[in-house]
Order: structure tokens, then sequence, then C-alpha cells
């Protein structure tokens, strides 16, 4: 089972990385962006095939060390060969 | 009179609790106003009469510090100290605390905690040059206590590193007191021309109010308090919003500021910190006795729906505000545009005192200012002396040492007394290329580029002195700091603190407070050593357990002439070794007791004032002559830890022989020092010490790849190199890397 | 001999470089602001340390876009001087001036501490003064400083004698303890195929005046300030 896990900094919080890159694709002619947050993005391959278990258990991981739930949101995809 | 349109609160006891003010504070508000506060009024005042803004438990007893000196510039009052350090040049400097973030998220705590004190340095028109950090860590093994941390390193090295500012030192302690309270203390120096330096005090009636920087945010907002109608689908989260540090956007708001200020056309300028948009523009218009009209329409915003209650108190990082000469707002918004930052235009000076702000059309508050800023409540606190103080100082009794040697290994191995060159390899500690001495010794070593002098600067405290005996401990601080500078030659010009303690409503928390400011004062004014700038952080507590007084000292130095300042280690070999100061036997809450035998018990070493003063003349002296290769002073683990550290630090041996033997040699007397000079130079340094009346004693030579110490009828004798791998290898193994 | 040091939001190390030249080496110091297309006739341009643009996204990448790099690409295809260190190599890397990438060190940490570098060309005007395997200790700051590049480009890199500075121990051995970031083969600094662009990690205009304790990187300023001296 394969799953892409993404990561990015909540809502509410600010994205430096995300500002500062919308800046730049301004300044290198891309007009008309409003907002960028930059994320990151894990493909994680299970040896599980039961749908709802490989989501617990990613949850879990997210929860526990790929998210610092503090300051980050997660979103857990499970990807269908 | 009030033009107020914005609904008025009806106050319960549970929406007071949730601001944080007491039922005197809202009647006391009423009363200013004449009326019941609107929403954005409760919150404007709950922010300015917050303990962290108004120093309302510490005001009566911060009185009592010195804050006078023939090189004060600007004493406390302002956003940073400032000090006259010769040559046409003055230092701003301040030290503030970000322990209560640190502990949710040690990395943008911290990250937010170096942002904020350097906005303070840049605002008073002083380029920051160095940053120190004074760390309080519980126990290694203590649940979370390595990702703290390590978060809390990551965050002061990428924000200091990014903004290109060196961090030159500091001070990293451990104790289990800190398990639930860790203590994060940022010190930030910085300089400018004598001529040059701006001060937060509003003027002129009609000048435009300037908002430049990052947009405001809901960061710092705890969404209890927010009025009803912003809770919105995120509101299950009840999570308050992380503040989030930019360390880019920093840099270029210090750039454009300094560059905006050379212009001319900026009036008054204050960064916004606690409580952002409130403490900045109340405070400046309170200083200068003005009014203010705000139309928050216009304040750049990072997401939408935010109230104006939400817009006064975010705390929103890397943002400033300033009052700009009339007519010449496009000068500054040319420069600010050039550095890529959005300037906003959100309000004007006025001159009837009050606080009027607009929004939607609607005035939604209408408030005096001075009431707020300058006649904010004060609290005289009740202090109780602890019941049993008398015990606590009851002599302890002191084990000897089976062997010395396994002793100071013990010692060097703990994470006190262990190298921190993992910490501070971290962090960028030459950039700006100022740095003379960086971190590892007594004190930083900065130069003043353009003239022959140099800037020391050190950090200080030893919070187990200060619950033993908070008058010794906070003495001691001040004595030691001043002591550090000594060290390199420097005289001090100046201090800034930051008071961190527990709860204030704690009668013994309280009169730790008061006694250890009593002592740092009394030291102060012994050493000469105005207090210019400084932090409370009160309410260090966690489940009824406060944190030991930690009165952190920060303190700066001037060094005429830096082309001698001895070095930290020793560096040649053959060289004289000389103890300066009295020896004697004092264990009261010595880290020998404390480390290898559980006990902290005991009054802490005396601390001499004049035995200080002398001392630190004679070692500025010496350091004049030139007569000094290496110079450190003696602290915690006294004699054979002052001594392993100069050999650590370069790997050089030492051969000694003194009088004092078994646990003396860890005896933690005040006012003592250790130099190296060459053969030909200690007749001069011990007939300068006689002449000083310090006792001076030369107690051997440098060199070989031993440590050798005959300490009466004991010996020590250990290569350098299995020492400093004990040393060096203590802290990253404790860490588990 | 007129010498830039380019700007960038977010240089920091720029105010250390133009310190050298203008204090040191009382050369003629102009800074280029990142905005500016034009050098200003300058000889030497120098691309300093620092976190351009927060080295968000990657280091240097955002810099590399800005319109100095234009004029600075012109000059140095047409042979002029460029010297990028640290964040300046890293953008010279971005903007393909220079081949390869940088990664985050090994460690995965920020490290600032003295390096040795194992001196491998002499024949530039950076290099001229030293000798073939002369020892120079510098400091070192970043968090990244692991040099990469495909094995058959550096290959290519080594055969043509561009690789110019390699970390080594305090004897000149190059070792994988000596190597404080993982950077391939070891290396520190770089050339393109003229000699006239230089990029290299450590902090050479942090060692430059005595009382800083090190002057090992003063003769990489001095010799290209002699070279275009004699160039003239």
């Amino acid at each position: 089972m394969k799953a892409r896990v993404t990561v990015y900094p909540r809502r509410e919080i600010l994205d430096p990385q995300g500002k500062a890159i919308r800046d730049a694709l301004s300044r290198v002619g891309f007009a008309g962006v409003d907002d960028v947050r930059a994320g990151k993005s894990f493909e994680i391959s299970l040896g599980t095939e039961d749908a709802a278990e490989a989501e617990s258990t990613l949850r879990q991981m997210c929860e526990k060390l790929l998210a610092n739930t503090v300051v980050e949101d997660y979103a857990v995809e499970l990807i269908r060969p | 009179m009030t033009a107020l349109q914005e609904e008025t609160v009806h106050a319960t006891p549970e929406l007071l609790k949730r601001h944080k003010m007491t039922a005197e504070e809202y009647e006391r508000l009423r009363a200013i106003l004449g009326r019941d506060p609107s929403w954005t009024e409760l919150g404007i005042t709950s922010a300015l009469w917050s303990e962290h803004c108004s120093y309302k438990s510490s005001k009566i007893y911060l009185r009592e510090f010195p804050t006078e000196g023939p090189h004060v510039v600007q004493g406390p009052g302002e956003n940073a100290g400032i000090v006259d350090v010769g040559h046409g040049w003055v230092a701003a400097f301040k030290m503030e605390s970000h322990n209560h973030p640190s502990f949710i998220e040690p990395y943008q705590g911290s990250m937010t905690g170096v942002g904020g004190i350097l906005r303070d340095i840049f605002t008073m028109g002083a380029r920051p040059i160095a940053c120190m950090d004074a760390l309080r860590f519980g126990e290694i093994d203590a649940p979370r206590m390595r990702s703290l941390i390590d978060g809390v390193v990551r965050g002061i090295g990428d924000y200091g590193n990014c903004v290109g500012i060196p961090t030159v030192g500091g001070e990293t302690g451990f104790h289990r007191c800190y398990n639930k309270n860790i203590l994060v203390n940022a010190f930030a120096l910085g300089i400018a021309r004598h001529d040059e330096i701006f001060h937060a005090r509003a003027s002129g009636s009609g000048n435009p109010v300037l908002y430049v920087g990052s947009r405001t945010g809901r960061d710092g907002i705890h969404g209890a308090t927010m009025a009803s109608d912003a809770f919105d689908a995120e509101s299950e989260r009840q999570r308050p919003t992380v503040q989030v540090g930019d360390p880019f956007t920093e840099k270029i708001v210090l750039e454009a500021c300094l560059e905006a200020m050379r212009t001319g056309a900026i009036v008054a300028i204050q960064d916004m910190g606690a409580a952002g948009l409130t403490s900045s523009t109340f405070e400046m218009a309170g200083r200068g006795g003005t009014g203010l009209h705000l139309v928050l329409d216009r304040v750049p915003l990072r997401e939408v729906g935010l109230t104006p209650y939400e817009m006064m108190l975010s705390e929103s990082q890397e943002r400033m505000v300033l009052v700009a000469k009339k007519g010449r707002e496009e000068e500054l918004e040319k420069v600010f545009r050039r550095w890529g930052l959005e300037v906003a235009d959100i309000g004007r000076i006025t001159d009837t005192g009050r606080a009027v702000l607009e929004w939607q059309g609607s005035v939604v508050a209408d408030i005096p200012i001075q009431p707020l800023t300058e006649e904010a409540p004060v609290y005289r606190r009740p202090v109780a002396e602890p019941a049993d103080l008398a015990r606590r100082w009851e002599a302890p009794e002191v084990p000897q040492p089976e062997d010395l040697r396994g002793t100071l290994e013990a010692l060097l191995a703990t994470p006190d007394f262990a190298s921190k060159s993992w910490i501070w390899t971290q962090y960028d500690t030459t950039v700006r290329t100022n740095t003379v001495h960086g971190p590892g010794g007594d004190a930083a070593v900065l130069l003043l580029k353009g003239t022959p002098s140099a800037l020391a600067m050190t950090s200080d405290v030893n919070p187990v002195y200060c619950r033993l005996d908070p008058w010794r401990g906070g003495a001691q601080a001040v004595a030691e700091a001043a002591r550090n500078l000594a060290c390199t030659g420097a005289a001090p010009v100046g201090l800034t603190d930051c008071l961190n303690f527990g709860n204030p409503e704690n009668p013994e928390v309280s009169w730790q407070f008061r006694e250890a400011i009593r002592g740092m004062s009394e030291a102060c004014r012994a050493l000469g050593v105005p207090v210019i700038s400084g932090n409370v952080s009160f309410y260090n507590e966690t489940e009824g357990e406060s944190i030991y007084p930690t009165p952190t000292v920060g303190m700066v130095g001037v060094i005429p002439a830096v082309a001698h300042v001895p070095d930290p280690f020793f560096t040649t070999k053959g060289d004289r070794i000389v103890l300066l100061g009295r020896d004697r036997s004092e264990f009261g809450g010595s880290a020998y007791l404390r480390l290898l035998h559980g006990i902290e018990q005991g009054r802490p070493p005396e601390v001499v004032l004049d035995a200080e003063l002398r001392l630190a003349q004679l070692l500025r002296g010496l350091v004049a002559r030139h007569l000094l290769r290496s110079a450190h002073d003696l602290s915690d683990g006294g004699f054979l830890l002052a001594l392993a550290e100069l050999s650590l630090g370069r790997g050089l041996g030492a051969t000694v022989e003194v009088a004092m033997e078994g646990a003396d040699l860890f005896s933690e007397t005040q006012a003592r020092a250790l130099v190296a000079c060459a053969p030909g130079a200690v007749e001069q340094v011990l007939r300068a010490a006689e002449e000083a009346g310090v006792p001076a004693v030369d107690v051997g030579a440098t060199g070989g790849e031993e440590l050798v110490v005959r300490a009466g009828g004991g010996l020590l004798r250990a290569p350098v190199a299995d020492l400093h791998t004990v040393w060096s290898t203590a802290l990253p193994r404790a860490l588990g890397l | 001999m007129k010498c830039g040091v380019v700007v960038f939001p977010g240089s920091n190390c720029d105010h250390d470089a133009y310190h050298v030249l203008k204090h040191v080496l009382e050369q003629d110091v102009t800074f280029l602001w990142h905005q500016d297309e034009s050098l200003q006739g300058c000889d030497l341009v120098v691309l300093p340390g620092g976190f351009s643009y927060g080295d968000y996204l990657r280091a240097g990448a955002m810099a590399a876009l800005s319109p100095v790099m234009a004029a600075v690409k012109r000059h140095a295809e047409a042979g002029g001087l460029v010297l990028g260190i640290c964040n300046g190599f890293q953008v010279l890397l971005e903007a393909g001036l220079l081949p390869g990438a940088m990664r985050r060190n090994a460690s995965l940490r920020f490290q600032c501490k003295d390096v040795h570098l194992r001196v491998e060309r002499t024949d530039l005007p950076y290099t001229h003064t030293l000798r073939a395997g002369q020892v120079l200790r510098m400091p070192i700051a970043h968090a990244e400083g692991n040099y990469e590049d495909a094995p058959e480009k550096l290959d290519a890199l080594e055969a043509a004698g561009r690789v110019v500075f390699r970390y080594c121990t305090p004897e000149g051995e190059v070792t994988p303890e000596a190597n404080p970031n993982g950077a391939a083969r070891g290396i520190a600094g770089i050339c393109n195929a003229g000699g006239n662009v230089l990029g290299l990690m450590p902090h050479p205009e942090r060692c430059s005046e005595p009382i800083l304790g090190n002057t090992d990187g003063l003769a990489l300023f001095a010799g290209v300030v002699a070279a275009a001296g004699a160039m003239r």
C-alpha cells in the first residue's frame, strides 16, 4: 500500500517560505499569484493492504513524527494502484 | 466625552478572568472611561495592564536599582538602554525572556525571542552587533527535555544566523527546578553614533503613524479571549496561534529601518512586541503625552476577518510602527519599498491625549492614554521570608574527595560543566568580523571598528545561590559579571537583566524578588554599574511549583585598547600562573555538593564587594600594562574547575602547587581569578597585586600534556587529552547524539 | 581596480567583504544592489555570504534570478573576475555560472568552526600567491555546504583542474574526518573553465586581519588585487 502524506504549516500561521516564494514568483514575471504555502510531501510504502489500518497507522505517524501538530497540519492520501 | 460607537461589554467574572483582570482593575477602567468599555477597549487595557507590559508587581522593587551614571545616555523606560562607549559611539543593549512560548514550541519560541530583542535594539537606531542567550533547562532525562534543548538551540541559531548577527556566548544551566519551566533569555547589543539615536516618544499633532513589516495575523491570540463573533470553523482547535519568526523579513526590516532613520524623517519608532499594535502605539503616545487616531481598516492583514480587538492584540512578528514628520511620508515609503516592504499609513498623532480607534466607519475605542500607560496599577505584593531559612543556611557537611582526578572528571562530565561547543558550533559566532573572543570564555570581546577599543559582554547568574539566599545570589551575579569583564580588561558601563521568578502572588516569591534586587542594587552601587534596561518574567511556575529565583544579569564593558586582551585559556608553555584573591572554605550551594552529593544547603559564598572592586581594578590595570597572557575568574567549581578550563581550551597542561587541599579545591569563594603571564612579568604582577591589596600567589607554570596539581597532601595528575575527551563528549553523549 | 560587492536582500557578509577590500587592502569598493543592471565598471565582483531570501526554497535559488545576475553573467563570460563566498557560491551554482549543487550538511546542522583547506590550483588570480598543497585555516559557517554533482561531472571537474580548495587535516591530508559537511571529494571551492570565477564555502573575509587571530584568507583578496593590477 502506498500513501502520500503532505504536511503544511497550519492555515493561520505565518509561512515565511511561502511568502518569499510568492514574492519571487511575482518578481520573475508570474503575476496574479495570491498565495503560496510551502510544505513537505512524503511517499510512504506500507506492508498492509488494509486501507483502514493503513490510514490509522499513517495518522499516528503524523501525530508522532512527521508533523509538528503545534504548527503544522497533515493530510493522508492512499494511492490506489 | 466619548464618541464610542461599538457595543460595550458586560463584564462577567469569567470574562475578566480570561482577560486576567481583577474586579478592581475593571472598576478602575470604568472610572477612567466614565462608562463600560467596548470589547476593543477591554482587550487593550487587559494587555497594557498585564504583568508583562505594566510591571505592576515588580515596579516598586525595580525602583531600587541605581540607573544613573556618567556613561548613561538612556536608562530604563525605553525599548533598550543606551550607554556612551567612547569615540563618538554609544551602545544599546537589553535582555528579554521568552520562557513560556519556548516551553510550548521551543523552536519558534526561541526564534521569536531572538527576533524580539533584536528589534528592541534597532528601534533605538543601533545596529545589533552581537547576541547572547542565557538558557536554563531541566534535567536532560526529564520529559521532552532533549527535544526542548534541540529546538531552542536550533531556533536561536536559525534566527541569529539568518539575520547575520553573531551569537557570541551565554550560559546554559541544567536543574530539575526548570523541568516544567525552561528559561530562554535573549540578550542583544548594538552600536550607533551618539547623534543617531532614536526614541519611542511620539510628538507633533498631525504627524502620520506608519506601519512597516509583516502583515497582521492572529499570532499569539488565544481563541478563548476573542469576541464571540470572531469564532469560526476552526474554533474546535482552540489552540493558540503560535507566533512564527521570519528572520529574513527581520533582516530586511532592520536594514530598511536603519536606512530610513538616516533620512531624518522619523520622529519616533517602536517595534511591535508583546501586545503588538496596542503597546507600541500607546506607549509611544503615552511617553510623548500625545493622543492617537488610528483607522484600523488600513492595517495590513494576513487573514480576512480580523476584528479590531484581534488587530490590536495580535503578536505577529517583524512589524514596526513609526511616527513620521508630516509631509515626509513619501521619502520613508521610498526607502521601505526599495527593500520590498509594505508600508501603511494607519493614522495620526493628535493632541487630545486620547486614543480614538476607528473601524468600518465606527469608533470602536475612545480611551485616554496616559491613565493606561503611565498610571497602570502598581501592586505591593505581600512578602514573606521562608520559614526554613535558618535551617537552609546551616553549614553543610562537606565530604572530602577520595580521588581528585575522579572528582574533577565527574564534574567535567556533568551537563553544567561540560563543554557547550555542541551548542555554539551551531551558531555563527564570527559574522560581521568583530568577534575577538567568542563563546567558551568568561566574556565575549567585540571590536569597535575604527577605534582602538573593544566591547565586552557577559551573562551570569547562579540560581542555586539565589534560592538559598536571594540577596547574596543577586549580588553575586553582578559581581561575577563584573569579574568576567575585568578578565578581558573591560570596565563595566551598564547592566541589563532578565528577572525570572515564580508566582509573585506567592509571598515567598515576592520576598525572593525584593531581596535579589536589593542584593543586585548594592553590588551595582559598589561596583559603579548602572542598570539601564531589563525585563521581568513572572509566573514561571507549574502546578504551584515555582522555578528557583533566576535574576539573569547581562553586563557590557569597554576595553580601552583591544590589542592586548588576554586569552581565556593558557596559550604559551612556561607562563607563570598566579592565583589572585583570598582562599576560603565556602560550600553553600556549591556545584561540588550539589552535583556529586545531592546537597543544596548552606549560605552561598560571601560577596565582599570591596574585594571584588579591588580585584577588577587590578585585572584591568594588568591588562592595560600588557602583562597578562591569560585570565579566567573562579566561580562554580572553584579553583580546580577554573584551572582545568584554562587548560582544556587549547589543550596546554600546567603544573601547580597550592596550599588548599581536598574539597577546598572546589570551594566557591568569590573575588578570585587565575592569570598567566610571561615569566619576566610575574614580579610586576605580584607587586601590582600587593599595591592593590589583593592577595596573590605564584602557584606554578603552564606546559606539558598533563594537569598536575599538588594540593596539600593530595595530588592530581591527569593527561589533558583524557580530561578533554570527558569534557567535550559529555553533552552530546547526554543528549543521545 | 574597482571592486563591487553585490547586496541581495538577506546578504550579511557584504559588510565584511567590503571592509577587507576597502579598509585592509584600501581598494575602490562599491555596493551593487541586486536590482541594478550595471556593474558600474567593477573589475572584481564579489557575491558575499549570508542568507539571501532567507535561504528559503533553496539557498541562493531566488537571488540567482536577480536583475544584477544578468550583468554578472556577462562579466563572467567576458573573463571578468567573480568571487562567490558561501551563499555567494550557492548563488553561482544556482545561476549556472559554476557546475553542481549544494545540499544540506551531512550532519543536518549548521556548522561554524575553523577548517583546513588544501590549495589545489595556484595559477588563478585568486591563488597565484599560494603554493600547491599549501594548507590554509579558514572558518566555515553554513548549513548547506555539501557540494554534489554527478560522478562523471565531478571526474571532468577534477580532470580540468577546476577543484581549487579541498577540506583537509592541518597536515594537508584529505580525509573523511576533515570533511565538515560531506561534500563530494572534500570539495570546498571550485572555479570555472576560464579560472576567473571562483566559488568557495569557507569565509576568507573573516580571517584577513591579525586582531581576529588568523590572516590566511587575506591572500585570496590580496592575490586578486595584485593580479588585476598586473592585468592592466
